[in-house]
C-alpha cells in the first residue's frame, strides 16, 4: 500500500516529504505495540508487518491533509485578519442568539431533560445523572481555568474534599446530605484558599505543576492516612440524599437524585453566569488577559486569585458531597489525576469562559463513551484526538465566549 | 501651588546596575511634564517605580492630594498606588485584547467600586446601580475619546492609534490625579497625534497632573510646562521647553550636536 499523496494534485513535493516522513516517524514510534506480538505461552513472536503499512500510510495521509489545510488556513489568513472576529465568535452562534430562535430551542431542552426520567430506563437515568455532575465540575474549573486564566491540573482534590466531607460526616456523626452539602462547599473554599496561598506568584507551566502535585498529595494522603478515611477500602454505606425523611425505594431515589442534580447544574449555571458578568467577573478576565494591566487598574491579584481558586473549589466540593450521595461508596481510586484531566477536556473542549460550550461539551464527552460501549477501549485515544483535532480546527472551543453588549448597538 | 507628587532621590539597582540614579521629581495638579531621554536612559523604569510594579531600592514617594493628608506611597503594591490616585498607560501597548472596548474601560473602575462575590450572584439595589454607574461613566469616557461607537468591540480589532486611546480612557477610569503616559503618541499618524494633543491639554484643564514619556518632540514642546531629562538612569536637565531647547547637556545627551528645532 503506497501513501496517500500521490492521489493529490495540490500539494508541493515539501508537503509529500514531510508527510511521508511523519508516516515513517509513526511506524518506527508503533513498530513494537502493533508490529511485535509475543505469545509467552506458546513461546512464540508473530511479526504483522500489515499493521505497519496501515500506520504509515494512514499517519502520512493525515499528516498531509493536516499540511494542506493549514495551507489553506494561512492563504486565508488576510481575509481574517480584516474580520478577526471570526477566531473568537463563530458565525455559526449567531444563527441561535435571536430570541425567536433562542426561546424554543431552550424551552426544547428544557422539557427534554425534565421528562428524561419518564421515557428512559434507570440505567440512562444514571448515566444523565453523572453527566450532569461533570456539568457542574466543568463548570467550576471553568471559573479558574477559564475566567482566571490560571491552569489548574489538580481540581479534582476539591471533588474528594467534598466527597470525604460527607463520607467522614455522615460515618462519625450521622449527618444526613442536606447538612453536608454546605459544609462541604465551605471546606471546598477553604481547601481552595489553602491551595491559592502557595501558589500566589506562580504562573502557567509553574503553576499547572503545584496544582498538580496538590491534587496527588490529597489523594496520597486519603490513601495512606488509615485512621483518618480508611484508606484504599474507602467508606461504604453513605445515604442517599433525603427528601423530609420520606423512604424512598431505589428508583425513586435514582430519579430523586437526577432531578437534584439537574437543580445543582442550574444553579450552577446561573451562579457561574452572573459572576461572569459582574465586577469580580472583569477582573478575573483581566488577569487572565494581561497581569501586569490588571494590578496597574488597581485590582488587588492576591484577592482576585484567591476568590477564584475559592469559588472554584466550592462548586467541586459540592458536586463531591453529590458523588458521595448517588455512588453511596467513595474510595481515592475515584479522584485520580485523571479525573482532574478529564473535567479540563471538557474546560478547553467546550471553549474556556464559555458557559454553554462547558456544558455541552461536559454532556458530549459524558455520554459519547457510555453509548459507544462497543469502542469503549479506545475512549482515551479518541480524547486525545479530539483534542488535538480541536486545537488545530477550532482552539477558542466548540461554542466559544460570546461578546457581552451594552450598548444594544450590535 | 503645593506639589501633587513629591519624588525624592528615587533609585532602582538591577543587580549592580543603577537604572534609576536618585531622581527627584514635583508634580502639581494641571501641570503636564515631560520626562525625555535617549532609550535605556530609565525613563520607563522611573514610570515602574512610581506606579509600584518595581519596588524601588531607595528614595521617597510622597503623595499630596489636595485637601486630603498626604501619603507616602515607597513600597504599595501596584493596586494599591491605583487606588491612592496614580494611573498609566504603557509603552507596549498592554489592553486586555479579548475583552470588548468598553469592559476594558470597566475593569478601571475596578478600585472605584466595591461589590463582592455576593453582590455579583444576588445584585442587590447596591450593586445593580454600581453597575448601571459602571457602564454609565465607561460610556462617557469613550465618548470623550471618540470610541463610543466601537465600545461593544473587541479591544484587539481596533486600529493601533485607538488602542493608545483607548489605554488612556482606561486609565482615566480609575479617577486618577495624576495620569503617567508611556509614548502615547508612538506609532500614531499626524491626524492622531493632534487628536491626542487636545485630549492631553482637556485632561490638564481638568486639573489631572501629567507625567508624559515621548519621543515626539515638536508634541513635548508644545505641551510641556516642565521637562525633565534623564540620561544613564540620571536627571540631566530640567526646566521649562525653552530652557531645554538650549540646555548644552541636553543637546549633547539626546538631541545631538545640532541645535534641535527650525
Amino acid at each position: 500500500m503506497t501513501p496517500a499523496p500521490e492521489k493529490t494534485a495540490m500539494p508541493t513535493g515539501k508537503d509529500i516529504r514531510q508527510a511521508l516522513l511523519t508516516g515513517f516517524w509513526f511506524m518506527f514510534l508503533t513498530f513494537p505495540l502493533l508490529v511485535i506480538k509475543v505469545h509467552p505461552i506458546e513461546q512464540t513472536v508473530t511479526w504483522r508487518w500489515a499493521n505497519m503499512l496501515w500506520v504509515g500510510g494512514l499517519s502520512a495521509a493525515v499528516a498531509l491533509a493536516c499540511r494542506l489545510v493549514a495551507a489553506h488556513r494561512a492563504a486565508g489568513g488576510e481575509r481574517r485578519r480584516q474580520e478577526p472576529d471570526r477566531a473568537i465568535a463563530a458565525p455559526s452562534q449567531a444563527f441561535f442568539l435571536t430570541p425567536s430562535r433562542l426561546v424554543p430551542l431552550l424551552a426544547a431542552v428544557g422539557l427534554f431533560f425534565l421528562v428524561f426520567p419518564l421515557l428512559f430506563s434507570t440505567y440512562q437515568v444514571n448515566i444523565m445523572t453523572t453527566a450532569l455532575m461533570y456539568v457542574v465540575l466543568g463548570l467550576g474549573l471553568n471559573i479558574v481555568v477559564g475566567f482566571a486564566g490560571l491552569l489548574d491540573l489538580g481540581y479534582v482534590a476539591f471533588y474528594a474534599v467534598g466527597a470525604y466531607t460527607y463520607g467522614l460526616l455522615h460515618l462519625h456523626f450521622g449527618l444526613g446530605f442536606w447538612t453536608a452539602l454546605p459544609i462541604g462547599g465551605l471546606l471546598g473554599a477553604l481547601f481552595g484558599v489553602l491551595l491559592g496561598f502557595p501558589v500566589l506568584r506562580l504562573r502557567g507551566d509553574y503553576l499547572a505543576i503545584v496544582t498538580l502535585g496538590f491534587g496527588e498529595i490529597i489523594r496520597l494522603v486519603l490513601e495512606n492516612w488509615g485512621d483518618f478515611s480508611q484508606g484504599p477500602s474507602g467508606i461504604a454505606n453513605i445515604a442517599r440524599p433525603g427528601l423530609f425523611g420520606i423512604e424512598m425505594s431505589l428508583e425513586t431515589s435514582l430519579v430523586y437524585q437526577y432531578y437534584l442534580t439537574i437543580a445543582m447544574a442550574l444553579l450552577t449555571i446561573f451562579v457561574v453566569n452572573r459572576l461572569r458578568n459582574s465586577r469580580i467577573g472583569r477582573a478575573w478576565f483581566a488577569l487572565r488577559e494581561d497581569d501586569i494591566a490588571c494590578q496597574a487598574m488597581g485590582i488587588n491579584k492576591t484577592a482576585i486569585k484567591l476568590t477564584a481558586f475559592a469559588l472554584g473549589a466550592t462548586w467541586a466540593a459540592m458536586a463531591g458531597v453529590l458523588f458521595a450521595a448517588k455512588t453511596t461508596f467513595i474510595n481515592p481510586a475515584s479522584f485520580t489525576f485523571l479525573e482532574s484531566a478529564i473535567i479540563l477536556c471538557i474546560v478547553v473542549l467546550g471553549g474556556m469562559g464559555s458557559i454553554v460550550g462547558v456544558v455541552a461539551a461536559a454532556l458530549i464527552l459524558m455520554l459519547l463513551p457510555e453509548y459507544l460501549r462497543a469502542v469503549a477501549e479506545y475512549r482515551m485515544l479518541v480524547f486525545g484526538a479530539v483534542l488535538v483535532l480541536m486545537m488545530i480546527v477550532q482552539p477558542q472551543g466548540l461554542i466559544p465566549r460570546v461578546r457581552r453588549t451594552y450598548t444594544g448597538s450590535h | 501651588m503645593q506639589p501633587l507628587l513629591t519624588v525624592n532621590d528615587l533609585t532602582m539597582d538591577f543587580g549592580g546596575i543603577r537604572a534609576v540614579d536618585r531622581v527627584d521629581l514635583r508634580l502639581r495638579p494641571g501641570e503636564i511634564v515631560a520626562l525625555i531621554g535617549p532609550n535605556g536612559a530609565g525613563k520607563t523604569t522611573l514610570f515602574n517605580c512610581l506606579t509600584g510594579l518595581h519596588r524601588p531600592t531607595g528614595g521617597d514617594l510622597v503623595l499630596a492630594p489636595p485637601g486630603r493628608p498626604q501619603r507616602n506611597l515607597n513600597g504599595l503594591p501596584p493596586h494599591r498606588i491605583t487606588a491612592a490616585g496614580l494611573a498609566r498607560t504603557f509603552q507596549n501597548i498592554r489592553l486586555f485584547p479579548h475583552m470588548t472596548v468598553l469592559e476594558n474601560v470597566m475593569v478601571g473602575r475596578h478600585c472605584r467600586t466595591t461589590s463582592k462575590v455576593f453582590g455579583a450572584i444576588f445584585r442587590p439595589e447596591a450593586t445593580v446601580r454600581e453597575e448601571r454607574e459602571t457602564v454609565g461613566m465607561s460610556l462617557a469616557l469613550l465618548e470623550r475619546i471618540g470610541l463610543a461607537e466601537q465600545a461593544d468591540e473587541w479591544a484587539a480589532n481596533l486600529p493601533y492609534g485607538a488602542q493608545r486611546r483607548l489605554e488612556i480612557a482606561r486609565a482615566l477610569a480609575t479617577e486618577p490625579l495624576l495620569l503617567l503616559l508611556d509614548e502615547p503618541a508612538a506609532g500614531m499618524n499626524p491626524q492622531e497625534t493632534q487628536e491626542l494633543d487636545a485630549l492631553i491639554t482637556s485632561l490638564r484643564d481638568d486639573g489631572l497632573a501629567i507625567l508624559l514619556i515621548e519621543h515626539d518632540m515638536k508634541l513635548v514642546m508644545r505641551l510641556s510646562d516642565h521637562i525633565v531629562v534623564m540620561d544613564y538612569g540620571r536627571k540631566i536637565a530640567e526646566g521649562t521647553p525653552e530652557e531645554i531647547r538650549r540646555h548644552p547637556a541636553v543637546i549633547r545627551a539626546y538631541l545631538g550636536e545640532e541645535e534641535y528645532g527650525a
